[in-house]
């Protein structure tokens, strides 16, 4: 027996470390028709880590402190060796995870990933999704530009809106009457230490799911009806070389892209740096148009989409909050017979259609001043957006479905 | 961000004067990061003109020496307060004064061109007229009534603008509005408006280098992060069609 043998001997008497490799990677059958939507679970992962790792680079020269935060940013930026590429790699791994996140929840959407038995797989990963959003909110601060301080101030006064306790939470989270460097600190205490300790719980939470059940597939059928002697999945590969080796190739794709913007286009034409973020937060001078970056900006239209009533914006924070919210249910608003777009019929795919268009409309107009035109499109697109949801036990029923193949489809 | 923004954002910067009607539009500054005799004309002018009141608190003397300027030379032509080389561009005015001078103290302008951009610097630098309403004599058709005087006023002389007045029915009474038409020169500056034109541009030229003066490395760097990737791209192709081989 070798020496590397002997070792892998005495800590798998003591630890799984083979059980859990066989378990996860070279003995977890997946099934072996992935297509290209299958690339953004694990681009996630990546994204995570790279955010982790510059997040750590960067809280090095970082000073959370309402008098030195800009300056100690624009500090990295110049005299931190290679720290403009920390900086830039975060800012826009920021951007590049919600890319990522979209396109993974969309594949799911697509596919049925979210019906039974994965459920659970499905609401942890909405959970990921709103700890996302918080965790982006909260880092956003920290640069303490003009548009990281009036966005912080616009979405945390949205909490004040809440009837009869909204003004006392406004102030709990806040710590202060107005965005200060009380709520500084707390964001990034927040940002680099609470939310990532349960992102990275959730996301193993979310693996373990999906280990337990098993990956659903562009076809939507469950691999493990049809076993060989052994027990195997017929239809399945070992998710490690076969995966891993055709991950790395997304991955590469992935960073070839990522790499275009962090080195040649940083700024993504004021989408991904805003212009005013460049100008110190001055609680004096509120800019002329405060939003918040592309990835919350749908819902963001939805929040302006609302009018008060009762002299409340409560409303409108209430429908914002829904759209997320709607997410949650969507496993069992679901009625078809079939999982996957592919065995579905017109009726579904006409749907996911005008939810594609109305999410990416709505990201538009959250992105434009207000005017009566944007508005009414506002509404009309809010009202599709829900629409999506509401009628969906409906139109999953009736909708007409193809039969679904007895084994998954795999072109060579 | 576009020029009404900005314009509202830079008049939100003046308590209690109300916004005139401008129809200036932004002129195209001649931005080209890979002259360096243009950057370092503009950075000249800058410590000779800006300097003296607006900082560039994050941007060291030393880093001027990425525009092929020695230490020596940084030193004696370009450091005219007590700062030394390895120090960043600060202001001897304190910021209290300021605002008592001006009414707003002089924004910093380390990363100005990435907040405003070029061509609305460009175009502001050249747009001052002269107005004896203003306490310092003068105005600025891009942002009108500007607390900051035209400092540059020998060089490029005296400007006066001419506006159309017209008669505009706002909430159903006639109120009158004026709007920029053009600049006359009324008395030449020691610059013709070429010279001027030109060494505004090397201002801003400058002022756009100095926003982010690691942006040639990083372009640089791209270049090999890219050819690396691609390479990488091709030989995990391989790898996975390899492996591949035996899914059937």
């Amino acid at each position: 027996m070798s020496a590397g043998q002997k070792l892998l001997n005495w800590i798998d008497d003591r630890f799984p470390l083979t059980a859990s490799w066989k378990a996860h990677l070279s003995e977890y059958y997946a099934p072996k028709n992935f297509n290209f939507w299958y690339f953004f679970g694990s681009l996630a992962l990546l994204v995570l880590v790279l955010q982790i790792v510059t997040g750590i680079f960067l809280v090095m020269n970082y000073q959370p402190n309402a008098k030195l935060a800009f300056g100690s940013v624009e500090y990295i930026m110049r005299d931190v060796d290679w720290g403009w590429l920390i900086r830039y790699l975060h800012a826009i791994g920021a951007s590049a995870f919600f890319v990522v996140v979209y396109l993974h929840m969309f594949r799911g959407l697509i596919y049925g990933s979210y019906r039974k038995p994965r459920e659970l797989i499905w609401i942890f990963g909405v959970v990921i999704y709103v700890a996302l959003m918080a965790e982006a909110f909260m880092g956003y601060l920290l640069p303490w530009g003009q548009m990281s301080f009036w966005g912080a101030q616009v979405i945390i006064n949205l909490f004040n809106s809440i009837p009869v306790i909204g003004p006392d939470i406004g102030l709990w989270i806040r710590g202060d009457y107005v965005v200060s460097g009380a709520t500084l600190n707390r964001f990034f205490s927040f940002h680099v230490i609470a939310v990532p300790i349960v992102l990275l719980a959730l996301v193993v939470a979310h693996i373990i799911a999906l280990h337990e059940v098993g990956s659903n597939n562009p076809d939507g059928i469950e691999i493990k009806k049809h076993k060989d002697a052994n027990g195997i999945p017929l239809d399945g590969i070992p998710f490690h070389p076969y995966y891993t080796v055709k991950d790395i190739v997304g991955v590469a794709v992935f960073l070839i892209i990522f790499s275009a913007f962090v080195f040649f286009w940083p700024s993504g034409g004021g989408i991904l740096l805003e212009p005013d973020n460049f100008l110190p937060a001055n609680p004096l001078v509120t800019p002329p148009e405060i939003r918040p970056l592309w990835y919350f900006t749908p819902f963001y239209a939805i929040l302006r989409a609302i009018p008060p009533m009762f002299d409340s914006q409560f409303p409108g924070v209430l429908v914002m909050g829904l759209a997320i919210v709607a997410l949650f249910f969507l496993p069992w608003l679901d009625r078809s017979p079939v999982k996957s777009i592919r065995h579905r019929g017109g009726l579904y795919k006409f749907f996911v259609a005008i939810f594609v268009i109305s999410f990416i409309a709505l990201g538009y107009l959250g992105m434009q001043p207000v005017t009566p035109v944007h508005t009414l499109f506002g509404r009309i697109f809010s009202v599709l957006y829900f629409l999506f949801f509401v009628l969906m036990p409906w139109y999953t029923r009736v909708d007409k479905t193809k039969p679904e193949p007895e084994r998954v489809t795999f072109k060579h | 961000m576009n020029l009404l923004k900005k314009l509202l954002f830079l008049a939100a910067l003046l308590p209690g004067l109300a916004l005139a009607e401008t129809a200036i539009t932004l002129d195209h500054a001649p931005i080209d990061l890979n002259n360096q005799a243009s950057l370092q004309r503009g950075a000249k002018d800058f410590v000779n003109y800006c300097l003296s009141c607006h900082s560039a608190q994050y941007m060291r003397y030393s880093r001027l020496e990425a525009l092929g300027l020695s230490e020596k030379q940084i030193q004696h032509n370009l450091l005219f307060t007590r700062n030394k080389v390895g120090d960043t561009m600060t202001v001897a005015m304190r910021q209290d004064d300021a605002k008592k001078w001006f009414g707003v103290a002089p924004p910093d302008l380390s990363v100005i061109t990435r907040a405003l951009g070029p061509n609305f610097v460009y175009t502001y630098l050249r747009s001052f007229y002269r107005d004896p309403a203003r306490p310092t004599g003068w105005n600025n058709a891009l942002f009108p009534n500007v607390a900051m005087p035209n400092v540059l006023a020998n060089l490029q002389g005296d400007q006066v603008a001419v506006f159309k007045t017209h008669v505009d029915m706002v909430d159903g009474k006639p109120q009158k509005e004026k709007t920029f038409e053009h600049f006359e020169l009324v008395q030449n500056g020691s610059m013709t408006p070429a010279q001027y034109n030109a060494m505004v541009g090397d201002l801003v030229n400058y002022l756009t280098w100095m926003a982010e003066p690691s942006k040639e490395q990083r372009l640089h760097t791209g270049v090999y992060v890219m050819i690396f990737l691609f390479a990488f791209f091709i030989l995990a192709y391989y790898l996975k069609k390899e492996y591949w081989k035996d899914v059937h």
